[in-house]
């Protein structure tokens, strides 16, 4: 089967520091695909050269069958690809069904004119993108904070509200940027259950995630960097007794995140 | 139903409003009223920018003059030429925000006090263009403006002459007042709907985060430009109405101080929050009129004028907005969380 995204040879340099080097990742249709590594092994800068933000040095990215490379952030959500972010970057002074709605601007068409005369093509557009974006609220568990201001949320519910606002733009690849991060167990299990669900759904997941047993408990293939470069690729069974990656994490001094875990 | 009797109630209290206030403070008041609602709808251009799209624009005062310049030379003895009203708005509308989409476009890299710096240097321009197009072709008559500029008028009928309607008569200042209160209303009206739009909530994502917004999918460069045009447009409609109530414009009328000024009635009222910065433009017109009170009131209490009212108040002014800074961060009436 054609992979949903592929990279090939992605490079990327920050002055002296090769922070990706070469790398090849392919994400089949309907995977959880976990991406983890060390500390610095360049998850996040691979995350963002996927997403737009960063334009690799050298290589290719490819979602769908489109080269996604050098093209800017909002073309690439266009291909299909939504992300989360690492560091929670909701809208902090909209309301929660506000940032959700910014998640389905493609999903809309109206302009200026639309708006300026209150045309009802374009009240029954946003009434539509309302309630479609209610009902991703509910999905995520938060439905009943809808107009609260979004940083009066607590941590774990914006990170679920992240999570709806990347929904909002109707991804074929969802990449979620360590949605684990500093949720309490039974956070992280909820958040488990989400993410089984959207695969369900049909939904394709990349996952950056530092907590191992998530990763390896949820994902259908894993792919382990280090120093910026693809050091093993597969079943989290595999992978788990590679010995470089072994290695990588026993070297790496945090025995938290020990894959044997 | 209650919405239209809403709307019954704002339309009977603007047809009032001018006989009431010359009623209670005469009708000097019936102007500054008229010329609050105009600053409030420049204001309002401004706030898409600034408060909307969170993009700091120091040289907004220009698309106003945009607007002015282009009223000027549209209707008055400088091309002989005389245009209506229907026409000269949306020429002016769209000119400026022409030039705002103009200026906008080598911005759109810039953030926070660069780019307020830049578009500092953009009005300056501006402003040095009109005052410099005399030469070789005069089109702009320098420093000494343009003046005999023709009345507003609307169908014919002149907003400098009383208008007969029975056997009432409605001064000109009056007609004035109607016509401003209700574009600035309409103008109040757009930006509320700009806000609840999907437009509105892009320039909103913009000016939180823009990298979370351009991860959402949206152009960001564009909706910066839309919003740089869209608040010039604002902006040239009421340079538009600025000159056609003057009579005279002049490139000195369009400084940087106006452009602050323009900003601080924003800030003073609330950011972002369209009733707030109506009232902002109507205390920052009105406040200036009301301190010139200050000197007959040193005569009758002290017996002559020791302080010069125009000097008390850019003190005054000064005083108010630290004040208001210190006791009230995000303006008189800011925008509250839904």
């Amino acid at each position: 089967m054609r992979p949903l995204l592929s990279a090939t040879g992605v490079s990327k340099r920050f002055g002296g520091v090769q922070a990706l080097d070469a790398v090849d990742l392919s994400i089949s249709p309907g995977h959880i695909h976990g991406l983890i590594g060390p500390n610095g092994a360049g998850k996040t800068s691979l995350f963002n050269v996927l997403t737009g933000l960063y334009h690799a040095d050298t290589g290719t990215v490819q979602i769908d069958g489109r080269i996604t490379s050098g093209v800017p952030p909002h073309e690439i959500v266009a291909a299909g690809l939504s992300r989360t972010f690492q560091n929670i970057r909701l809208f902090a002074s909209l309301s929660v069904l506000d940032n959700v709605l910014v998640g389905a601007h493609q999903s809309g068409r109206s302009g200026v004119l639309g708006a300026l005369l209150g045309s009802r093509a374009a009240r029954a557009e946003q009434d539509a993108l309302r309630e479609r974006c209610a009902a991703l609220l509910d999905r995520v568990g938060v439905g009943a904070h809808a107009l609260r201001t979004a940083s009066e949320l607590s941590y774990g519910d914006q990170r679920r509200v992240e999570i709806a606002r990347a929904l909002a733009a109707t991804p074929k690849l969802l990449a979620l940027d360590e949605p684990a991060a500093g949720m309490n167990p039974s956070e992280t299990d909820a958040l488990r259950e989400l993410l089984q669900s959207l695969r369900d759904d049909g939904l394709t997941l990349l996952l950056i995630e530092h907590d191992v047993k998530l990763v390896m408990g949820l994902c259908d293939r894993v792919t382990v960097l280090d120093f910026g470069r693809c050091i093993a690729d597969g079943t989290p069974d595999t992978v788990r007794r590679d010995p470089r990656v072994i290695e990588a994490y026993l070297g790496s001094g945090e025995p938290h995140t020990e894959p044997a875990a | 139903m209650p919405k239209r009797w809403q709307l019954v109630a704002v339309v009977v209290g603007l047809l009032a409003l001018p006989w009431l206030v010359d009623a209670g403070l005469g009708v000097a008041w019936v102007r500054i009223v008229g010329f609050a609602a105009l600053y409030a709808m420049l204001a309002l251009g401004l706030n898409i920018v600034v408060g909307y799209a969170g993009l700091l624009d120091l040289g907004y005062i220009a698309f106003f003059a945009v607007g002015a310049y282009l009223y000027a030379l549209t209707g008055s003895p400088q091309f002989g030429l005389h245009w209506p009203l229907w026409a000269t708005l949306p020429l002016a509308a769209l000119l400026a925000g022409g030039a705002g989409a103009l200026l906008g476009a080598p911005t759109l890299r810039l953030r926070g006090d660069y780019l307020a710096i830049v578009t500092l240097g953009f009005g300056e321009i501006i402003r040095i263009f009109l005052n410099n197009l005399n030469t070789p072709v005069n089109v702009t008559n320098g420093p000494q403006g343009i003046n005999q500029i023709d009345a507003l008028s609307l169908g014919g009928f002149s907003l400098a002459q009383p208008f007969q309607l029975g056997g009432l008569t409605v001064p000109p200042a009056y007609l004035v007042c109607y016509l401003f209160t209700g574009l600035a209303l309409l103008v109040a009206l757009a930006s509320l709907r700009l806000e609840d739009s999907r437009i509105g909530r892009a320039w909103q994502a913009i000016r939180e985060d823009p990298l979370a917004a351009a991860a959402c999918g949206i152009d960001v460069k564009r909706y910066k430009l839309l919003a740089f045009a869209l608040g010039a447009s604002f902006g040239g409609v009421a340079g538009a109405l600025f000159a056609g109530v003057q009579g005279f414009v002049s490139p000195e009328s369009f400084s940087l101080t106006e452009s602050i000024m323009v900003l601080c009635m924003i800030v003073l009222g609330g950011m972002g929050h369209v009733w707030g910065v109506a009232l902002g433009a109507l205390i920052l017109t009105a406040l200036p009129e009301a301190l010139r009170a200050l000197g007959p009131l040193q005569k009758s209490l002290l017996g002559q004028v020791w302080v010069d009212p125009s000097d008390l108040r850019m003190l005054v002014f000064g005083l108010a907005l630290i004040g208001m800074m210190l006791l009230r961060p995000h303006g008189l009436w800011p925008r509250s969380a839904q």
